[in-house]
């Protein structure tokens, strides 16, 4: 009888093409997503060193970080740079014969909502993408992991990495969540829990009934942001909700290859007995509405909690508070549920999908935005946007007051032209609250889209339970 | 790739955690498709003001400090974003090594692709290096590869942990694709026989 294993090892032992003596391992790459930021490089690598791309079958490709959100961009990108980025993109795309989804198709949109969405992504596989971000599909039961340029060059020639093995971390979340309390929620709160680095060399396994009872959508969102716990993945065990979702999804298996594979789908979970490295549980009802107040994702609070104050850390993390309260220009002692806000920003990677806007569309119906207030929405990709205006979405979102965007990552990181202005404050749906992320001194709190539309009604960090 | 063996040079202080890849080099700075220049683009946002002009207080602009080539830091350095420019910005500068408590997983893997040497040791050790560093040009620190070794401008000197494999490939300066592509017959036969049991992938 072999050890019992987790699903991370399971998923490492399926894929593993070489092993050294020391345990360096290629390991094979199942799918390989592209965007135009981070690979311009690689191509070149490839074009100086008469080298091919091996798979480009499962080589995806969509531009999403650079183009801006607004009508026209199929035709002209303004911006120069950013014009040559997504040209590039286009011209590798075509020369290496990847699988392409271009600006102008429906399809395209942020290459972590494209890859699910097509089927491109599936239990048991391995992901990379030249994207920190690509922990989201953990959610199906993929091993997916962001890797650098460098690394983007090594996949495209070799459809494997060099890697070493990382510990395993378990994270269980137990019992129901109370009203008002997202996935974002979640995984904010237990990146409160582990800090930025507490993943860090670690694959994170998800699971406890809370995570069982959350939609694909919701697994994506806990997943997507493993990363900002530094752990290198997030995964969670397919089930029957993630064999509904992939069922009759344009890249998904069919027919006896779907029978196939639902039978070794059905055998990645983590077995009893296994062994993780580090476990951390949470409950559920524990979990309250969460906002964060500082420039790392783990300077996380519930709503209902007051800004904190650089007495109440330690060593390093005091200076790092004190320089990220006068970033952020809040005074500790403050109720986060009075600071007030500019901009609300609903969309990204973390929360661009349907169900998040069905979310924050359903506080925002028949109310109006806070007068002087900019609010935008940025549907993941094109096909969410459709849905979206198919279910009404759209039109509650236009009459509260909101802009009505095309898909991309848009002001999640300010690449493209949705920027803040210095001193600018945000809610924002996005994963990263750095110094600058959504623009030069612009200033970020990350919140759920539901939190996100309540403060577009009141014009400040709002406890969602307020207004429902 | 640059090799890295064994470098003498002053080193920089930099006693915050969590300096994020957006800090190292902002997002305007994405948009190239080279991958060399970003130097000047280093921590810019720490480093200019809005009109563009040096801020004296960064550590990067003192005299001491412009031709540093060791860069010693806090605990999680280079969390964030996959972003290979943090590594090329740091190289362009002239910065061959960083020393840290901890590093980001995907920032340190990227340093090894760019004859960079990211340096792990334990908080008091990073305390020592980090006084030393504060005592400007005339201190220079010495990291051996090597011997795994980094030496203060006082002669103490710590020993480091890295991985074999990675300390050759940046010891000799080694092109990690070709090494692959020498084990392309095991990738063939791995795919082949995915192929057969998975062929959905």
């Amino acid at each position: 009888m072999t050890a019992p294993k987790t699903l991370y090892d399971k998923i490492w032992d399926a894929h593993v093409a070489h092993e050294a003596d020391d345990g360096t391992t290629l390991l094979y790459i199942d799918r390989h997503l592209v965007h135009e930021v981070t690979s311009p490089q690689a191509f070149e690598g490839l074009r100086m060193n008469g080298r091919k791309v091996r798979a480009p079958e499962k080589t995806i490709a969509v531009p999403d970080h650079n183009v801006p959100t607004t009508e026209g961009r199929d035709t002209y990108i303004e911006n120069e740079e950013s014009r040559i980025q997504v040209e590039a993109l286009d011209r590798n795309a075509r020369e290496f014969e990847l699988v392409y989804y271009p600006v102008s198709d429906i399809r395209q949109g942020i290459v972590h909502i494209v890859g699910p969405e097509q089927g491109w992504t599936l239990p048991g596989m391995t992901v990379v993408c030249g994207d920190s971000h690509t922990a989201t599909h953990g959610a199906f039961g993929a091993l997916a992991h962001g890797i650098g340029t460098s690394e983007v060059e090594h996949v495209l020639a070799t459809q494997t990495l060099i890697q070493k093995k990382s510990k395993n971390m378990k994270v269980e979340i137990t019992g129901k969540l109370r009203p008002g309390v997202t996935a974002k929620d979640i995984t904010l709160a237990v990146i409160g829990e582990t800090g930025t680095a507490g993943g860090t060399g670690y694959v994170i396994e998800y699971c406890g009934e809370a995570i069982r009872d959350l939609s694909m959508e919701g697994r994506m969102t806990v997943c997507n942001m493993a990363i900002e716990g530094g752990a290198r993945a997030g995964l969670i065990a397919p089930d029957e909700k993630t064999f509904d979702y992939v069922m009759g999804r344009p890249h998904a298996p069919k027919g006896a290859q779907w029978e196939a594979a639902l039978a070794w789908w059905k055998t990645l979970y983590t077995d009893e007995g296994a062994h993780f490295d580090k476990v951390l549980t949470l409950k559920g009802e524990d979990i309250a509405p969460v906002v964060t107040w500082g420039t790392s994702p783990e300077d996380v609070l519930p709503i209902t909690a007051s800004v904190p104050s650089p007495s109440d850390f330690e060593g390093g993390k005091s200076e790092a508070v004190k320089r990220s309260l006068d970033y952020m220009g809040l005074t500790p002692g403050t109720p986060l549920d009075q600071v007030e806000i500019d901009t609300v920003f609903i969309g990204s990677c973390t929360n661009g999908r349907i169900e998040d806007l069905r979310a924050a569309a359903a506080i925002l119906k028949g109310k109006k935005v806070k007068d002087g207030l900019r609010a935008m929405v940025v549907p993941g990709s094109g096909l969410v946007r459709a849905q979206a205006e198919e279910e009404g979405l759209a039109d509650i979102f236009k009459e509260a007051g909101f802009e009505w965007r095309l898909a991309g990552c848009s002001m999640c990181l300010a690449m493209n032209p949705d920027q803040l202005s210095p001193g600018e404050r945000c809610a924002a749906t996005s994963n990263r609250n750095f110094e600058g992320r959504q623009g030069r001194g612009g200033r970020t709190h990350l919140l759920s889209p539901a939190m996100a539309a309540a403060a577009a009604i009141t014009g400040r960090l709002t406890d969602v339970r307020e207004l429902m | 790739m640059d090799k890295f063996e064994k470098i003498t040079g002053v080193a920089a202080p930099m006693p915050l955690i969590n300096v994020d890849t957006d800090m190292i080099i902002p997002k305007q700075y994405l948009k190239t498709i080279a991958r060399t220049g970003l130097g000047k683009s280093l921590f810019d946002e720490m480093r200019y003001d809005d009109d563009g002009n040096e801020i004296e207080s960064f550590v990067l602009n003192q005299p001491a400090y412009r031709n540093a080539e060791i860069l010693v830091a806090g605990d999680n350095f280079g969390c964030g974003s996959s972003r290979e420019h943090a590594p090329w910005a740091l190289k362009d500068f002239g910065i061959s090594c960083v020393i840290a408590p901890s590093f980001a997983d995907i920032f340190y893997s990227n340093c090894f692709k760019n004859g960079i040497l990211p340096v792990i040791l334990p908080q008091e050790q990073v305390d020592v290096l980090m006084k030393d560093a504060e005592k400007g040009a005339n201190a220079r620190m010495t990291v051996d590869l090597e011997n795994q070794t980094i030496t203060t401008s006082e002669g103490e000197s710590f020993g480091f942990e890295i991985d074999a494999f990675k300390k050759h490939c940046l010891l000799n300066g080694l092109d990690d694709i070709a090494l692959t592509l020498e084990k392309g017959a095991a990738i063939d036969a791995f795919e082949a026989n995915v192929n057969q049991q998975r062929p959905w992938v």
